[in-house]
């Protein structure tokens, strides 16, 4: 839809500081999981004073089973480039990165045919449109590890360092790549931008609810009829979502729950599905929004299983910098374990509770801090499924071979 | 002339006192005679925040702050011993002696080991998660020096005491997760290195009893540390 018109008017037509105050006005925010406001973080690069900035799109999609990025990446890469060059323009940056997994090769290769062509035509490079903008972009591939999606792991593998995460403040926006003001933003708050500064930040307000505008993409999996990508209004409910666009659960079999938000997102229970789908409900519920992950289950799955997987992958995501995720997760995961194995106490309920709680409250980065959400979601709304594990060494959903307690004394 | 430092004035606990607007909380802290405690940090090289332990409550704030990097601002409270940071701090250190094997009565740091010392300062009992026992390697190929990964808690001195002071970086991590162990060079033997210079530098800065000399016996491993801020206000004084 009009490559690069949106670009081309903006450089024409507006300022810098207009164009942040309409990404303000359409309340954007970050779609790469923490749900920052897009114009605050502009407006927090364009302030800062320094002869460097930098833009940098986090393609990371680390994320089982999603793939809202890839698909922009994959059919309209062009927009992705346009959003980090109205970015570029706002801030005063005049170079850019593209952070996409080695995985997604379709999208590396489409995206350097785009980037190719854009700078033939004089849409990116040295005076952009034959203006005195000039934006650089390039790419770097990631080797695949979930923490690199962090965005300052991420900014450290640019560098060519290790991809751990470090203590924030500072920010990126105030010390980014290199150290320079650096605003980072996933593929879809980026594929957003054209469209608001085409019809303006008020449109843009109008849909979706007082705090979370828009539209989002979500990658809807599981047990549903209808698996795919799905973009709604921010607000519509879980139930619209799964029974009426996912066309409800196959087989005749009862919902159970809802995972959302990626590997350390919560599991919402059936009394929950008529909650609308924005940042504070999902919040609120123990979950999160994340990058817009979506799955289903159903009657047949066992819900402590289920935050052992997820807790089984954010164990072996973990980076390994800090001791409260690093032994943590490994900590919980292995309580787990023993409660999907017929050995758990009822003393490991408290435990685990404690250690979800500390490996929360006081991991370094995002990972840590999400990762007790699915043990705490399933804690707090399946409980029963937990006891049932360890009073009478049973698995309600039959998923879990337990051993009998005479089996394991022997 | 450099330009002017401004100072701030803030409160730990329940004293007041006035800080340089670069200083952290945890050297104000200590400035002032206020333990907080930490064991990744050290006096000379860059912060990492990677133990978690110098963790203090700010007023105002949900959340939990690491005074290591914690920036002093004007008006901040600060609490570094409330109860619920008292029982995190606890349980950080149980996970890092449940995580490898830490047998204190055999080790050459017996007696002269910061997370034993630690252990001791807050009122650990016992650990209540179950000890994971990993299998883990010495590497003893060097002339001097031991690698032992079973006392290793991941706190990076030695990676970055080598990188920053020595400017060597023999050190890193590999690995992710609970299977990240501190290497050297490309994961080879201490001994084949070719970039170690020797200095002991990594020794002397282990917290624990994973690096030591060789020849020592249990409890005979004694650090000096004196040396790094000795090095930094050399430094310094040069500039
Ligand atoms: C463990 C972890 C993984 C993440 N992975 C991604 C990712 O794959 N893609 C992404 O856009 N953001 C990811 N994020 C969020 C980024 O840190 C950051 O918030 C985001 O790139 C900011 O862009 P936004 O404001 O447009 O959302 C991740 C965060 C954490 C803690």
């Amino acid at each position: 839809m009009g490559g690069y018109s949106a670009l081309l008017r903006v450089l024409e037509e507006m300022r810098p500081m207009e164009v942040i105050e309409q990404m303000a006005r359409s309340g954007l925010r970050g779609r790469g999981g923490a749900g920052f406001p897009t114009g605050l973080k502009w407006s927090t690069v364009a302030k800062a004073v320094h002869p460097k900035k930098y833009v940098v799109c986090n393609a990371d999609e680390g994320d089982p089973g999603a793939f809202m990025d890839r698909s922009v990446l994959e059919s309209d890469p062009r927009r992705v480039l346009e959003g980090m060059a109205i970015g570029a323009y706002a801030v005063g940056a005049d170079e850019g990165y593209i952070y996409v997994r080695a995985e997604y090769p379709l999208a590396v290769k489409r995206l350097r045919i785009a980037i190719a062509q854009a700078e033939r035509m004089g849409l990116l490079g040295k005076n952009i449109g034959g203006t005195r903008f000039s934006f650089h972009v390039d790419l770097r591939l990631g080797g695949g590890a979930f923490v690199c999606g962090e965005e300052t792991a991420l900014l450290a593998s640019i560098e060519g360092k290790r991809g751990a995460p470090r203590p924030r403040p500072p920010f990126p926006a105030e010390s980014g790549l290199y150290e320079c003001p650096t605003i980072i933003n996933n593929v879809e708050t980026f594929a957003n931008v054209p469209p608001i500064m085409r019809k303006g930040g008020d449109w843009y307000a109008r849909i979706g609810t007082a705090k979370s505008k828009g539209t989002k993409v979500f990658a809807l999996a599981g047990c549903v009829n209808n698996t795919g990508l799905i973009e709604v209004p921010m607000g519509i409910t879980l139930r619209e979502i799964i029974m009426e666009i996912g066309g409800g659960i196959p087989g005749g079999r009862q919902f159970k729950a809802v995972q959302t938000g990626g590997p350390s997102g919560g599991c919402i229970p059936a009394e929950h599905l008529d909650m609308p789908v924005d940042y504070q409900s999902l919040t609120q519920l123990g979950s999160i929004m994340g990058s817009g992950g979506m799955i289903v289950m159903d009657e047949s799955s066992c819900m402590v299983d289920v935050a052992k997987y997820f807790m089984e992958f954010c164990m072996s995501e973990s980076c390994g910098k800090c001791a409260p995720c690093r032994v943590g997760t490994a900590q919980i995961y292995e309580m787990l374990c023993r409660i999907t194995n017929g050995t758990g106490t009822p003393d490991d309920l408290k435990l685990l509770e404690e250690l979800c709680d500390l490996v929360r409250t006081t991991s370094l980065c995002g990972l840590g801090q999400n990762a007790p959400n699915p043990v705490l979601s399933t804690l707090r709304y399946f409980r029963h499924e937990y006891l049932t594990h360890i009073e009478v060494q049973a698995c309600p959903a039959q998923v879990c071979k337990l051993h009998s307690a005479a089996e394991v004394t022997v | 002339m450099t330009s002017p430092v401004r100072v701030k004035t803030l409160r730990i606990n329940d004293l007041d006192v006035s800080a340089r607007e670069d200083e952290t909380v945890l050297e104000i802290a200590r400035e002032n005679g206020i333990w907080i405690p930490s064991l990744c940090e050290i006096e000379g090289l860059s912060a990492l925040s990677a133990c978690r332990l110098c963790l203090v409550e700010v007023k105002g704030s949900p959340r939990l702050h690491p005074a290591c990097v914690l920036k002093v601002e004007e008006g901040m409270e600060v609490f570094t011993n409330s109860e619920r940071v008292a029982k995190y701090r606890r349980m950080i250190l149980e996970l890092m002696f449940s995580e490898r094997n830490h047998i204190c009565s055999v080790c050459v740091s017996n007696g002269h080991c910061d997370l034993q010392a630690l252990a001791q300062m807050l009122d650990m009992t016992h650990v209540e998660m179950p000890y994971r026992n990993p299998a883990l390697s010495v590497d003893a190929s060097h002339q001097r020096f031991i690698l032992d990964h079973n006392r290793c808690i991941l706190c990076q001195r030695c990676v970055r005491v080598c990188d920053e002071i020595e400017g060597a970086h023999t050190w890193d991590l590999m690995g992710r997760g609970i299977n990240a162990r501190v290497i050297i060079d490309l994961a080879e033997p201490w001994g084949a290195s070719q970039t170690c210079t020797g200095c002991g530098k990594c020794v002397q800065v282990c917290p624990t009893g994973a690096l030591s000399e060789k020849g020592v016996s249990s409890g005979e491993m004694i650090k000096k540390r004196q040396f790094l801020p000795y090095l930094t206000t050399m430094r310094e004084a040069r500039r």
